[in-house]
């Protein structure tokens, strides 16, 4: 989230699309209720009528798979009727750059195509630049190749005829949501989005999120209260462990995970450290190196020197054009090249995509160690179904982990809000936090390489000293993390000493290994002053938007709004004086209210001169703007509709391009995926229930829980069910290319039939929270046996919110 | 001082958190249930199950409402199954919250009458012959905890307080939620202490959310007697 959970409130429109936070994110609704009650409008978008349609005032449905083009219809409308914030978009965002001569859109592909790689050139969509260096503007917006005028180009196709059928939107319903979200382009109106794994769960998730940050910016939507654009995480934790470098291509703290042709720390800072010619640009990320550095120190204490690059050699690297995703890890499995696997805290075995894949991969193993609560359809795969027990030669270990409450830690929730928590009951049986077994595990590796082995440099040098009495310490890693000065430093007036935690942040952290930082984001959560995220304070901040600014931290430097600068008019006034987040105090020479993105002053003096101190909004970008044309994504800098792998219809109604033609696509024979087959007809989709979480080990042996939602269950329309003669409440057979699920059908006015081009589509929907292990029966199986694995070309999230399915009587 | 609940239909997601707090704080064991074709589970209330979210997919004036209704003992502020009983050992009123309380006792009376008083359909017998039904978390409100189910609440759907702080919220919220819903009407304030606010008529979310129209045998013709105003008022809510 930009914004957080209590800013909800703050919004004049609330758009839910692919979410469903009624169900999925039930105190969130707290705030959406809230804002209801002080006049908001409530949109919702979902193929299907959920609990948050039951209380939306607009409600949308829309095939799955289409959001992009549902989407790019309403930057068409805002467009079209001049809805954007203008003052807002010149300012703030990248709308006045001219574009390079290398780009260009044609037949669904952008320029630089490389068929064979399935990939593009990304340096031909680059900007053009005047002689220092810097991106050439044309601020009266006239210039054809402006961003505006190509934005106008791109999407003048996605008329609402247009949309609504593809995306089988009645097109009056699409015209009552752009109306109403188009109508917060006022400087002092905000709208905010809620979305979650309904957009980010296909071929095209990332960009399906850039089409809406781009009318957020249009709009004037990012950094203002009540707007931003908000993922709802699926765990309490996701935030965190995202942060904390859980994914295969980035290090803590958003740092690019080195690759193996990158050879030495000098080169990867100049790799991967953006360079700003524009001395107004604060480009942050031009500090990468000192938060690097700060990494290496956290990871290698004493033993990582500048002579050695502080340890860069013993980083584990990527091979270049390699990725290393759930979807790719299991794909290497299944051919039989991965030995010994780890799954710690997950149940590939009904959370991935292809689950059949997935489940026979395991078959391929040598070892499996299962770190959880409870056994489940992972660790006990070798007896699930169709499986043979005698030709498996997986050996499984089980190590019990305690649940959250038994043990003491941190996590991060969506509005980037770092809470403490304290241990509650003691672990159960000889069940052990995770931190406990990590380190151990890490200790015990230390004793094995002592001896030697392939490498050891990577483990032996490892400062791995978060033991207390024995046992793992929660506060050591949390300080670490923080990170420490590591030797006396005076910068300005002031001496750091050597051992005492950075403070107030990252601002402080160096390139020279005179500090270490866990996790640069995280600077200033625990310093000498205490455990910020421990914090409980009632108090609101000035501007009392429920910024709540004692309560837990924030990341970055409890930031409450990020991009919040934005919120303001170059003078550093707020746009919204109702709803202000920061502004900018002439006299004080200061911001109040929220941590400003940077302590620069705004633009303009209050005369309205320009002040050659200040700095653009968006810091986190080269160019200091909010990007409308967004350059650096692998599939193109303007989103574009691409039908699912497997979608009902022959063509894309849009282009000429059927699917994403750069979505990673997998060969083994447990891949088949059909499109337009007559024997898998209906679009399907999965989604989550109130009374389930996740993979639904945790819920489905809790009686309480499983009384709700007893059984897998698929909703179709009323009309589909006629179509099939089937009758409410009676079991079905759902199947697809790759495998089948019984279900309890539920006939539903929720669900209707789409028009998709001329013809009437079917959709379906099944929860993804079973699997065989609970309830007893071993009869409700994982919705995921059914879906494909394929995935967002940028971040390879699997596609599992659009497949085909067929639907039949048992 | 009496207590009374405000439960705001027009705000309850139907996450059910207050289905299973009542669960959880009563220790009632879980049914055995299957799917039958809709996500209300269990599909009515029993002997171990107090608190009931009903899920309701209507059709009213063209547009699809799925419409949710958290069903509990209305704790009548005359309770006909009191008076029907007319055995204070087997089910009494606790004079400081108003709370309708049923004992073990209620074995050896005659649950059937028990059950056939109740004009909202609530008490269900257990197999040794007992009844039971929602006890408004008696022993919480007397040790200055709010009920497990209003706990819960994510939304604010579910108010509890004094009675007369919870008709005041109850009027003032009508008034904001007529002006989407014209139709909006509060169930029977004046006669329970479980007060329904509903965007739609009372029959959309389930067949006894108003005092039950045709009562049948003599102890509901009692209950009758005493339904008459306050189902004579929801009628003429109705128009
Ligand atoms: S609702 Fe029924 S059970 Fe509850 S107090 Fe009234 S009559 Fe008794
Ligand atoms: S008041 Fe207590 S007993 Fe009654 S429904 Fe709520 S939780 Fe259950
Ligand atoms: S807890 Fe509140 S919102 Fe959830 S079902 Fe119960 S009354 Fe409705």
């Amino acid at each position: 989230m930009t914004n957080h959970w209590i800013d909800l409130k703050n919004a004049d429109v609330i758009l839910i699309m692919g979410s469903n936070a009624a169900e999925n994110h039930p105190i969130s609704f707290k705030w959406v209720t809230e804002a209801q009650k002080n006049g908001a409008t409530l949109i919702n978008v979902d193929p299907r009528f959920t609990r948050t349609s039951s209380k939306a005032d607009i409600y949308a449905s829309l095939r799955s798979g289409t959001d992009i083009a549902f989407l790019g219809g309403m930057i068409k409308y805002i467009l079209d009727n001049k809805l954007y914030h203008e003052e807002y978009m010149l300012n703030y965002t990248n709308a006045s750059f001219i574009v390079g001569k290398g780009f260009g859109f044609k037949d669904g592909l952008f320029t630089g195509y490389d068929e064979k790689k399935r990939g593009y050139d990304q340096s031909q969509w680059a900007f053009e630049m005047d002689d220092k260096g810097v991106p050439k503007k044309d601020p009266t917006l006239k210039n054809p190749r402006c961003v505006l005028n190509l934005l106008k180009k791109h999407y003048e196709r996605y008329t609402t005829k247009l949309v609504s059928s593809v995306t089988g939107t009645p097109e009056a319903d699409l015209l009552k949501v752009y109306k109403a979200y188009g109508a917060t382009g006022k400087p002092d109106k905000a709208a905010t989005i809620m979305y979650a794994m309904g957009w980010t769960q296909h071929t095209v998730g990332v960009q399906n999120i850039r089409s809406m940050c781009m009318i957020q910016l249009l709009l004037g939507n990012m950094g203002v209260a009540g707007g931003g654009v908000n993922a709802l995480r699926g765990e309490s934790n996701v935030q965190g462990s995202t942060d904390h470098g859980l994914l295969f291509h980035i290090l803590p703290g958003y740092l690019p995970t080195p690759s193996a042709s990158i050879p030495s720390l000098a080169v990867y800072n100049e790799k991967n450290t953006p360079k700003s010619n524009d001395p107004r640009s604060a480009n942050w990320w031009q500090n990468r190196p000192k938060y690097v550095v700060s990494l290496l120190k956290s990871y290698f204490g004493d033993k990582a020197t500048a002579e050695n690059e502080f340890g860069y050699g013993w980083l584990p690297k990527l091979d270049d054009g390699k990725a290393y995703s759930w979807l790719d890890i299991f794909d290497t499995m299944y051919n039989g090249k991965i030995r010994g696997f780890f799954s710690w805290g997950q149940n590939p075995a009904c959370s991935g995509a292809n689950s059949n894949k997935t489940r026979q991969a395991m078959a391929k193993l040598d070892w499996m160690v299962n770190v959880n609560l409870f056994d489940n359809e992972t660790g006990s795969f070798w007896r699930g179904p169709g499986m043979n027990p005698a030709e498996i030669k997986t050996e499984v270990f089980m190590l019990p982990a305690c649940v959250s409450v038994e043990k003491e830690g941190s996590i991060s929730n969506s509005g980037r809000w770092m809470q403490w928590r304290y241990e509650g009951p003691k672990p159960m049986g000889n069940s052990r936090p995770d931190g406990d077994i990590i380190l151990e595990l890490g200790l015990r590796l230390k004793e094995l390489y002592a001896g030697g082995g392939a490498f050891p440099d990577a483990i032996l040098n490892l400062k791995w000293d978060y033991l207390t009495n024995h046992k793992y310490d929660p506060h050591k890693v949390a300080k670490e993390i923080n990170g420490y000065w590591l030797v006396d430093k005076k910068i300005g007036d002031v001496t750091y000493k050597a051992g005492s935690l950075v403070a107030p942040g990252f601002a402080l952290l160096q390139a020279d290994g005179s500090t270490s930082c866990g996790n640069w984001v995280y600077c200033g959560s625990y310093t000498d002053k205490g455990n910020m995220s421990a914090r409980r304070g009632q108090e609101d901040a000035p501007n009392n938007i429920g910024l709540y600014p004692t309560f837990a931290w924030a990341w970055p430097v409890n930031r409450r709004i990020i991009y919040n600068r934005a919120s303001c008019d170059p003078k550093g006034q707020p746009y919204n004086p109702n709803r202000w987040v920061v502004k900018w105090d002439a006299e004080g020479k200061k911001w109040v209210g929220d941590v400003p993105d940077g302590p620069w002053p705004p633009p303009q003096n209050p005369d309205g001169s320009p002040n050659e101190a200040g700095r653009y909004a968006f810091i986190m970008t080269k160019e200091g703007f909010g990007q409308i044309y967004g350059p650096g994504l692998k599939d193109g800098p303007f989103p574009e509709h691409y039908e699912p792998l497997e979608c009902p219809i022959e063509k894309n109604l849009v282009n000429g391009q059927r699917m994403s033609p750069v979505a990673p696509v997998y060969g083994t024979d447990a891949d088949a995926h059909m499109t337009c087959d007559p024997r898998f007809p209906y679009v399907g989709t999965t989604y989550r229930v109130s009374e389930h979480w996740q993979s639904g080990l945790m819920t489905r042996p809790q009686p309480w829980l499983l009384e709700l939602q007893p059984q897998m269950f698929v909703e179709m329309s009323e009309e589909l069910a006629a179509m099939r003669g089937i009758k409410n409440g009676e079991r079905v057979l759902v199947a697809s290319a790759r495998g089948e699920v019984k279900c309890t059908a539920i006939v539903t006015k929720r669900f209707k039939p789409f028009k998709i081009g001329g013809a009437v589509i079917h959709e379906v929907g099944i929860p993804w929270h079973f699997g065989w292990r609970w309830p007893e029966s071993g009869e409700e199986e994982s919705a995921n046996l059914l879906t494909p694995s394929t995935g967002d070309p940028n971040t390879r999230i699997p596609e599992s919110k659009a497949f085909m399915v067929n639907v039949t009587k048992l | 001082m009496a207590k009374a609940f405000f439960i705001d239909t027009t705000l309850c997601t139907a996450c059910r958190a207050c289905q299973v707090a009542c669960k959880q704080w009563h220790d009632l064991p879980a049914e055995e249930t299957k799917n039958l074709g809709t996500h209300q589970n269990p599909p009515d209330l029993s002997f171990n199950t107090y608190k009931l979210v009903r899920m309701n997919e209507k059709v009213i004036d063209g547009q699809l409402r799925w419409l949710f209704f958290p069903e509990q003992c209305r704790h009548c502020i005359e309770a006909p199954c009191l008076e029907a009983l007319g055995d204070p050992g087997a089910i009494y009123q606790d004079p400081d919250t108003g709370a309708i309380l049923y004992t073990r006792q209620t074995r050896q009376a005659d649950a059937d009458a028990i059950i056939e008083s109740c004009p909202y359909h609530i008490p269900r017998k257990g197999p040794d012959g007992s009844v039971s039904k929602c006890d408004m978390c008696n022993d919480r409100v007397h040790n200055g905890l709010l009920p497990a189910c209003v706990q819960a609440c994510p939304t604010g759907a579910m108010n509890f307080g004094e009675r007369d702080a919870m008709l005041e919220m109850a009027n003032k919220r009508l008034e904001v939620v007529k002006a989407k819903y014209p139709q909006a009407l509060l169930l029977d304030p004046d006669t329970v202490s479980v007060i329904y606010l509903v965007a739609f008529p009372p029959e959309n979310y389930h067949e006894f959310a108003i005092a039950s129209r045709e009562p049948s045998g003599v102890t509901r013709h009692m209950a009758l007697r005493k339904m008459v105003r306050p189902f004579a008022a929801a009628l003429s809510h109705l128009g």
